[in-house]
């Protein structure tokens, strides 16, 4: 594996700081993707500036209105916590279901944001239910952060801190899993607020996007046969060893069926 | 290179790496302990998994200097000191959860971690729960038989 100095930052301003001396400097969170990243040569940071023993950005606040994760939470303290489940169970069952165990111990929800893999599932999360993402210098909604491939609206040194979801939205996530790598080969999730309905696909395209068609026919008609009805078009759709465009496009329906049925027995 | 300190299987360690090495090549190579295997070493198989601050993680996707403070058992501190197994390694032996042995390790390592956090884990549920560790013997169905056995005495044992 390449080498790096791996540097450890106690408060978000000393993990600024370094970043801002060192131009070549990457953040880690959990690890989990940079880590492998590093080893197949496609990341090669001279410095690595650590996260782990930042105070203040770890942990899960409910309030009235909203629930934020801070971004060293880990996938498994979301899924194990009772408060995410009784106020937002599609964002527990999420978690829970990223990766396997081991991973989940590792990983973070700020972490899995700021790299914005096309596949990951957070990202469906934070569109759908019109997340606010917190950093060292901003407020960013979801829609505005996520902008491409791999690539988020954080500027060069800009750190993740927290991720705060409205409360009130009935939601569910489903997801058809890469058997493998377990990654979402689609996911959709689909929130329902009063008469809003928002719909986010993950892992079809390059980046996290809104389903706009499927979300006016669910607004009209929020049923299984509604979503089963609209189906999106596989031109721009990923295609790979694994999925064709066209077997995507496929799925987004079903997925989006098949969240929209869970949706409807919560409420 | 960076000056760490842990407890590994209750002793006390301290050493010298390199910011870039593995966890899982300082427990085999610095400290000797092999039990711990590297299968796939893409964060993929689980062969690497160890408890770290009381939770399975693959070592091979951690590095060692931030395992510096932390408390790591490995397969070689799972059983007691006379000797005796844990009820998840005594559980392997008696429904024979293994072929080559390779990915056993690792395997309960896992479900040790599983078990701990859910105690009346059903059969469905410990299939679901062992995506992350790969037999490629494929001998699944003695490895499911036997955590479910281990879980069973785990929770009368209080363990």
């Amino acid at each position: 594996m390449n080498g790096f100095q791996m540097l450890r930052a106690a408060t978000v301003n000393e993990a600024a700081s370094l970043l801002q001396e060192h131009q070549d400097a990457q953040l880690i969170a959990g690890g989990q993707t940079l880590i492998p990243s590093i080893k197949h040569g496609l990341a090669r940071p001279a410095v690595l500036v650590d996260l782990a023993r930042v105070e203040g950005i770890r942990g899960i606040i409910v309030g009235a209105k909203n629930i934020t994760l801070g971004a060293m939470t880990t996938h498994a303290e979301v899924a194990a916590s009772a408060d995410v489940r009784r106020v937002m169970p599609a964002l527990s069952a999420l978690a829970g279901n990223i990766g396997d165990r081991m991973v989940r111990n590792m990983g973070t929800i700020g972490g899995a944001v700021a790299n914005n893999d096309p596949a990951a599932d957070y990202p469906a999360a934070l569109l759908a239910l019109n997340a606010t993402v917190q950093t060292d210098r901003r407020k960013l909604s979801a829609a505005a952060f996520f902008v491409d491939m791999f690539t988020t609206a954080l500027e060069p040194g800009e750190i993740v801190t927290s991720i705060t979801f409205p409360l009130g939205a009935f939601a569910a996530y489903e997801k058809f899993r890469n058997p493998a790598s377990r990654y979402a080969m689609v996911g959709a999730f689909v929130a329902r607020d009063n008469g809003e309905v928002r719909v986010a696909i993950t892992g079809a395209a390059g980046v996290v996007f809104r389903f706009t068609a499927m979300e006016e026919a669910l607004r009209k008609s929020f049923t299984a046969q509604t979503a089963d009805s609209v189906v999106l078009s596989a031109d721009g759709l990923n295609g790979d060893m694994h999925a064709s465009a066209a077997y995507r496009a496929q799925m987004v329906t079903v997925m989006t069926s098949r969240a929209v049925t869970a949706v409807g027995r919560l409420q | 290179m960076t000056s760490i300190s842990m407890t590994v299987n209750g002793r006390k360690v301290q050493a010298s790496v390199a910011d870039n090495k593995l966890l899982v090549e300082f427990l085999r190579k610095d400290l000797g302990l092999t039990g711990t295997h590297v299968g796939c070493d893409t964060s993929q198989c689980g062969a690497c998994t160890v408890e770290v601050n009381g939770s399975a993680v693959k070592s091979c996707t951690c590095l060692a200097v931030r395992a510096d403070g932390a408390t790591i058992t490995t397969i070689e501190g799972v059983a007691a000191p006379d000797g005796t197994l844990h009820p998840m390694q005594e559980a392997f032996r008696e429904h024979h959860g293994l072929q080559c042995g390779y990915c056993t390790p690792g395997m309960i390592m896992s479900t040790i971690d599983l078990v701990k956090h859910r105690p009346d884990v059903s059969e469905a549920e410990v299939r679901e729960a062992m995506e992350g560790n790969f037999c490629r013997c494929t001998g699944y169905q003695n490895i499911v038989d036997a955590v479910c056995a281990a879980a069973g005495k785990m929770k009368g044992a209080g363990k």
